[in-house]
């Protein structure tokens, strides 16, 4: 039992679990199972993003990017375009959304190496740049996804939803390559000491490289499922995955000191940040007292977690 | 070590010099009284707002709720301190003493900044939201009158810009708690082994950033008349690029109070400026975007030697 609570993970699993069932016993036991369902449709998306950004937030303090909502909007955007709603088009318009984030990543990378600007100012001045690229390109319009892809994006396979069997997939490749790969060794080392990492022969930028074009990847792959999901792309479709993803990566676990990551804990802090909204609807909270109350809970888990990190 | 990276402020100022000389080349109506200060107008919060995060980031923390704590004084100013001084005021000083406490609990339980002042981003967006379900509101008729007063000479919006560089060059460069409170950024060992309480002296930078916070709410709504919930959010990110923008940097207490003023000067007027230029809107972001990376990177080309020696 001991060991189980050292683990960082523990507490956003433990929040969820509590978030939820405060949320069944207020509603007398009815809708768990639509609870369940919708709490692993929608957490995917924050999971997903989470997910990249915590390898980006891994590699030591000041890194993060700020660019994933405009990312994601730009790739469902131009993706959805691309398609214009025809049938046999899927492979078309996946494969628009990962150029995208292949070239918002490698574009995010070039702006830190090349210019030396702190990550959090270079993602968050290209990201202005892929707004208006996204603006320029949707003019407004509200394109829908093919019948074929929506039908995917909002179906569920064995029970579960189709967005997170996609979320989990993706999720244990990261786990893999973080614990059983000399790419994920090097990540974590980089993160813990940059210097000694390239004293050991760690390829530091290469490394910091693939994150960053990885979580703008992860990023895309989540703007595409999310337009399909909710019928087309909007502008503000990502705003609220710029807070999501940094919040689910710190409820997680992960230390933002960077130099240890921890999967399993974002899937648990993306389902509680979901739980808690519903729960404080169920109660019938109003839109300011449902934020003030997400904040604190917020802080209070951030208090909770670092209390059994470091025992005073 | 060439001259720019001696002196520091002076590339934002030569950042700064280069656009308003191609915006009086661009329109040259705006080379007037009333030109500059319809330019700089909208400056005097965002400036007072990057000087709270320079506070934050001075001792090596980041704050991502200043966008939203200035939304919540707006509301507040447009509301309790429009009804009565007494009661705005004590919510004021309330919510300083609110900052300076997050700044005393991130110290002591040695939480990341990063993650609370995103937490507080939530609970200052609620509260906000509480006092101003939809906008509205109305500005103290004092305060309209301050924001819209008309000096001879200088507009307003410059004057008080060049208040606020002074005021805070001399709290942050000049006096002993400054020096003291840049030293905590840049070694916070040395400076507890010298006796200073730490504790008391990250609540005394959050708390300052929380004044400020509260005089751009202000401020904002001196010039808006009104107010919403979300009237500042934006400030989160434009306070950090005005910060870096003006020569700060995110670790070893290196800021510049006159820098990070310039550095809101300049953000505010390349959205002036792209106005002028009849871009069209889809783009005018993007090209605020490309503005700062621009002036980022001539920073860069300036401090390439310095650079290299590290």
């Amino acid at each position: 039992m001991q060991n189980v609570l050292q683990r960082p993970w523990i507490w956003a699993w433990l929040a969820a679990v509590v978030t939820f069932a405060a949320t069944v016993v207020l509603s007398s036991g009815r809708g768990a199972g639509g609870l369940a369902y919708a709490a692993l449709s929608f957490g995917a998306f924050a999971a997903i993003v989470g997910v990249g950004q915590m390898l980006v937030i891994s590699l030591g303090p000041g890194n993060v990017d700020l660019s994933i909502p405009a990312t994601m909007t730009l790739s469902a955007t131009l993706a959805l375009k691309a398609m214009d709603g025809a049938p046999g088009t899927v492979l078309l318009g996946l494969g628009v959304a990962l150029l995208v984030g292949l070239g918002t990543g490698a574009a995010n990378f070039a702006l830190i190496l090349l210019l030396r600007l702190p990550p959090i100012v270079a993602t968050l001045a290209a990201s202005l740049v892929y707004q208006s690229l996204a603006i320029w390109s949707n003019r407004g319009l509200r394109v829908k996804p093919p019948e074929a892809l929506a039908d995917f994006a909002t179906g569920r396979t064995l029970g579960i939803p189709n967005v997170a069997l996609v979320g989990l997939l993706l999720s244990l490749l990261v786990w893999i390559a973080l614990e059983r790969g000399v790419w994920g060794r090097w990540l974590l080392a980089a993160g813990q000491n940059p210097r000694a990492a390239r004293l050991a022969g760690v390829p530091v930028e290469r490394v910091r490289a693939t994150a960053y074009v990885t979580v703008s990847v992860f990023a895309t792959v989540a703007g595409f499922l999310l337009a399909s999901f909710s019928g087309g792309a909007a502008l503000n479709m990502g705003t609220e995955y710029l807070l999501m993803s940094i919040a689910v990566v710190i409820i997680g676990g992960t230390s933002i000191a960077g130099g240890f990551s921890n999967v399993p804990g974002i899937w648990g802090a993306a389902f509680f940040m979901f739980l808690v909204v519903s729960m404080l609807n169920t109660y019938g909270a109003g839109a300011g007292a449902r934020s003030v109350l997400t904040g604190v809970i917020i802080i209070g888990i951030v208090i909770a977690a670092s209390a059994r990190r470091n025992p005073a | 070590m060439n001259i720019f990276s001696r002196y520091r402020i002076l590339l934002p100022i030569a950042s700064l010099a280069l656009l308003m000389a191609v915006t009086f080349y661009v329109q040259p109506r705006t080379l007037s009284y009333f030109g500059l200060n319809l330019l700089f107008n909208l400056a005097v919060p965002i400036a007072l707002a990057t000087v709270a995060q320079m506070l934050i980031i001075m001792v090596n923390d980041i704050d991502l709720g200043i966008g939203a704590f200035v939304s919540l004084t707006a509301c507040v100013t447009a509301t309790f301190l429009e009804h009565s001084t007494a009661t705005g005021t004590a919510i004021m000083v309330a919510l300083i003493a609110a900052y300076a406490l997050m700044g005393a609990m991130i110290h002591v339980l040695a939480l990341p900044a990063i993650v609370v002042t995103l937490g507080m981003s939530f609970v200052w967006g609620g509260l906000a939201l509480f006092l101003l379900p939809s906008p509205g509101g109305a500005s103290p008729p004092w305060l309209r009158e301050i924001m819209t007063v008309k000096p001879p000479l200088i507009p307003m919006a410059l004057v008080a810009a060049c208040l606020i560089a002074g005021v805070t060059h001399w709290l942050i460069a000049r006096s002993g708690i400054g020096t003291v409170l840049r030293g905590m950024g840049g070694n916070a060992d040395a400076v507890r082994r010298a006796g200073w309480p730490l504790v008391r002296l990250k609540a005394l930078a959050y708390g300052l950033a929380g004044l400020f916070g509260v005089l751009a709410g202000m401020a904002l709504v001196g010039l808006t008349t009104s107010a919403d919930a979300n009237i500042a959010l934006r400030y989160t990110l434009l306070s950090i690029a005005g910060v870096i923008l003006g020569g700060g940097e995110f670790i070893g207490g290196k800021v510049s109070p006159v820098g990070a003023v310039i550095g809101a000067l300049t953000l505010a007027l390349a959205a002036s400026f792209l106005s002028f230029m009849r871009l069209s809107p889809d783009w005018q972001i993007g090209a605020q975007g490309a503005i700062l990376i621009a002036v980022l990177a001539a920073r860069l080309l300036f401090n390439r030697r310095d650079g290299a020696r590290r």
